[in-house]
């Protein structure tokens, strides 16, 4: 029961990590290296609201995503867009800035321990026989709820509907009348949002440290890869796969091998599906 | 490349003694031979001058080793980039590999520096290789996504599992048995390297792996199997890359979890981007540049790879060709603005 | 003609996600023949193209070359049976001049072995062999043409460069994926002497064409694909005759029109 529980509890964790990443490749097809920065980031600046300018914890959480979206759009616009459509300049870069907030935060004084943030509600409560606390509880809530909309937003809205008219096929999609330059931004603001939300929803679990920023950034990575870039659904299936497989390594094997589980299961993907679970051909020629 | 301000347009032309000497009758002047072997000269002598020109302040003749252990990383770097067309953010793994299979074989089977170096360089990039291998299939933002947990994986593996000195890493390696024998040592490596891979970049199997690079499938209509070009390029890159590893262990008589850290994945890419991609010595020029800069900054902790992003992020998007690039042209060629 | 076919295709099939591509295609090529593949866009010429080469893996079907069963092999392993092809998208080593461009077939395994086209390989430097492998095909080396850069080159000698890629690894049969395709009216006057040379020289070639015209002077047999299946085999007048071809592939009686 343990095992089932806490797998839930930790797929669910994974895929809010990869979800923005998934989204801002799928749409601009830039992998954004910056990610795990922008999850640490939005903690830090949602510690910084409510334990220095004293705002409450839900007014500092909102603000701190507002400021994400714009740090991510202003990121894209004024940075990114430049090496557009070179992928190996846009890897560099959206990785050298994200290095750039990270270890700068780790100058400033982010050190693990200190910086952490409340969970929405203490305590804990026992659900089939097993004491898990609420805010593990809330994880999975929120986290269903957040994929939940986004897909209600992607299929239902206006702008949802030309980010995946952006995702399918970026030539259709301008020759229709969707800016792409403005979708790409548009699209990096809402996955850093995203990635903003998965650190508000996870981070009262731990404390904001640096690591834990290559940490969510690695398993974005390994979720995308093994779900297939891109591909949503694919990234929740793969969350779940390696949410279970990880809890399984736990119990069985030690703690220690969490890591490895991710590692393996990318060069396993790589070598027997190289497009992942729910990779389309057209990858799979960009890709092998 | 030309800015245009009104009806101008800006014109460079090859120089003449350039284009004389891009074939062997630069032999036929004084003139000719300066001006081809000037660049080279002072590359080496720099590099050759630096430890006795530093002699007098040893904290800086340390930072000429330094500064050659990350040319040889950015070289290798700037290889696979730009000629095998395989971008690794994990050049860490290279150095970590390296730096373990030289203290271990230092301290475990007591061989000198001077043996445990090449065997650590070839033992560590047959790991390399082999531990690469299922990746290379995988092309630009594949790989590069892959290289880069490896490092951060490999340090995980050693900590979780407590092999090799856990976090503690080998102490007691035997250092260099003097620092002359240390800096020379490692000026000479540089220098044979680059020479080495600028000839081999032009040689018909340098053309091959830039085939790989330009355009894969056509090399595989020409028969040739990319992934053992791939794994030959990826050896090179992390044989330098093993190679350096091993030279800093004997250095600071100390192998670590710090040597899969991200200063060596980071500089040496940030090195080759403002030194200029592509040319193998922009890459050493770039460390020259950046490494005294990363020491002078040494006090500010982690501030450094801050500051070494910016510039990168500042160089790809803004002066995308690098410092050597931009010198050579101005070497080569005149600019001048011209009526249209 | 040998009673042995040189390649052969038996019942080609492969998918998609749901779209067949391909349908069990067969097809016989003699040792020495030139023979054409045509039909509309997305009828799976490509795909054929591919599938044989061993650039994507078939479904289902086998694939013989020279006796041997080369279905699903890597592609580099039948580019050094022998067995190479052009690519439609031409893509040459940008960064090289044209002359380099061919240094990579003539150092492959295979070219080594032989010595590359006309086994010059064997006697003169790969570099010599190169230009002299381009002046055949029409870059005059007096103006200097094998000796730019790829990235400056026009259509048509971009068209040609691919020929010769192939050319130098002194293969046994060449798949031509559209080299006639997008060249000028006197480009195309020199291709077409060209490729009746190449076929004097015992080269067999499979041409998949868009150029109807040029396309039936040269083949002696012509296979016409739509929607994946092969609907049509024989000389080009017979094949005109067929009336699945003409409302396939042209949709009316305009046939000729085109011819």
């Amino acid at each position: 029961m343990d095992i089932i529980i806490y797998g839930i509890i930790n797929s669910v964790s994974l895929a809010l990590m990869a979800v923005g990443f998934t989204l801002v490749y799928g749409v601009s097809r830039l992998p954004n290296f910056a990610h795990g920065a922008l999850y640490i980031l939005t903690g830090y600046l949602t510690w910084i609201l409510m334990n220095r300018v004293g705002l409450n914890y839900v007014f500092s959480a909102i603000i701190a995503l507002g400021l994400i979206g714009l740090i991510g759009a202003a990121m894209y616009q004024l940075v990114l867009i430049r090496v557009r459509g070179m992928p190996i300049s846009e890897i560099i870069a959206s990785y050298a800035i994200g290095l750039a907030i990270l270890e700068g935060l780790r100058w400033g004084g982010l050190k693990g321990g200190t910086f952490r943030l409340p969970p929405f509600v203490e305590g804990s409560v026992t659900v089939l026989g097993v004491s898990v606390d609420f805010q593990r509880i809330f994880v999975v809530i929120l986290g269903a709820t957040l994929m939940g909309a986004l897909w209600l937003f992607v299929n239902n809205t206006k702008l949802g509907l030309a980010l995946k008219g952006m995702a399918q096929d970026e030539r259709a999609a301008l020759t229709l009348g969707i800016d792409s330059d403005r979708m790409a931004v548009t699209a990096t603001a809402i996955g850093s949002m995203l990635a903003g939300a998965a650190a508000i929803i996870l981070l009262p679990l731990g404390s904001i440290a640096v690591e834990s920023g290559y940490h969510v950034l690695i398993m974005a990575v390994a979720v995308c890869i093994v779900g297939g870039l891109g591909s949503w659904t694919g990234a929740v299936l793969a969350a779940f796969i390696i949410g279970f497989a990880q809890i399984l390594s736990v119990v069985y094997f030690g703690a220690h091998y969490q890591a490895v589980v991710a590692l393996l299961a990318i060069v396993i993907t790589l070598i027997c599906r190289p497009s992942g679970l729910f990779g389309r051909q057209k990858e799979l020629e960009e890709r092998v | 490349m030309s800015s245009s301000k009104g009806d101008r347009r800006k014109e460079r032309i090859d120089r003449g003694i350039k284009v004389r000497s891009d074939s062997v009758y630069a032999i036929s002047s004084w003139k000719e031979i300066t001006y081809l072997i000037a660049p080279r000269l002072v590359l080496i002598l720099g590099l050759a001058l630096a430890p006795l020109v530093l002699s007098a302040a040893p904290y800086w003749q340390r930072v000429v080793s330094i500064i050659c252990v990350y040319s040889l990383l950015a070289m290798g770097f700037d290889f696979l980039a730009n000629y095998v067309g395989l971008v690794s953010l994990g050049g860490g793994f290279y150095v970590g590999i390296g730096a373990y299979a030289a203290a271990l074989l230092n301290t475990h089977f007591g061989l000198p520096p001077m043996i445990t170096i090449p065997m650590a360089t070839l033992l560590g990039a047959i790991i390399c290789t082999v531990l690469f291998l299922p990746c290379l299939p995988l092309r630009g933002v594949y790989f590069a996504i892959v290289s880069l947990m490896y490092p951060l994986i490999a340090a995980r593996i050693v900590e979780a599992l407590d092999i090799f000195g856990g976090t503690d890493g080998i102490l007691g390696v035997d250092g260099f048995s003097n620092v002359w024998i240390e800096q020379y040592f490692l000026v000479l490596c540089v220098l044979v390297m680059v020479f080495a891979l600028r000839r081999l970049v032009e040689e018909d199997i340098g053309l091959v792996f830039r085939g790989v690079k330009d355009n894969d499938q056509a090399v595989k209509a020409s028969g040739i199997n990319i992934n053992q070009y791939k794994a030959f390029g990826v050896f090179i890159a992390s044989a330098l890359g093993c190679l350096g590893g091993a030279c800093l262990t004997h250095m600071y008589m100390w192998a670590g979890l710090s040597q899969f850290a991200l200063d060596f994945s980071i500089i040496p890419i940030a090195a080759t981007v403002v030194g200029g991609g592509g040319t193998l010595v922009g890459p050493v020029l770039g460390c020259l540049i950046l490494v005294p800069v990363s020491e002078l900054l040494r006090d500010f902790g982690s501030l450094r790879i801050a500051v070494y992003s910016i510039v990168l992020t500042g160089f790809i998007v803004f002066k995308s060709e690098g410092i050597m690039i931009y010198a050579a042209r101005k070497y080569e060629q005149f600019e001048r603005w011209v009526e249209i | 003609m040998s009673s042995e076919p040189l390649l052969s295709v038996r019942n080609l099939g492969k998918k998609f996600g749901g779209v067949l591509a391909l349908s069990g295609v067969s097809l016989d090529v003699f040792k020495g023949d030139i023979v054409g593949i045509i039909g509309p866009n997305g009828s799976g010429k490509t795909t054929l193209v591919n599938a044989i080469t061993g650039f994507i893996q078939a479904d289902t079907g086998a694939v013989q070359f020279k006796g041997k069963d080369i279905t699903n092999w890597k592609p580099h392993k039948i580019a050094a049976l022998g067995l190479t092809r052009t690519f439609q998208v031409m893509r040459p080593y940008f960064s090289l001049p044209a002359y380099k461009n061919l240094i990579v077939p003539l150092f492959s395994p295979r070219a080594r072995k032989t010595g590359g086209w006309r086994g010059g390989g064997k006697m003169g430097s790969r570099d010599t062999v190169a230009v002299d492998i381009l002046e055949e095909i029409g870059f005059e080396r007096d103006s200097y043409v094998p000796f730019k850069l790829a990235s400056s080159l026009p259509t048509g000698y971009l068209k040609r460069l691919e020929l010769a890629r192939c050319l130098a690894l002194r293969p046994e049969v060449i798949i031509c994926d559209e080299v006639l395709s997008g060249l000028s009216m006197s480009e195309m006057a020199s291709m077409v002497p060209l490729v009746e040379k190449l076929q004097m020289e015992g080269i067999t070639l499979i041409m998949v064409e868009h150029r109807l015209r040029e396309l039936f002077r040269l083949a002696g047999r012509v296979i016409v694909l739509n929607f994946g299946c092969k609907i049509a085999e024989g000389t080009s007048e017979e094949v005109m005759e067929y009336p699945e071809v003409k409302q396939a592939y042209f949709g009316s009686e305009e046939v000729y029109d085109y011819v």
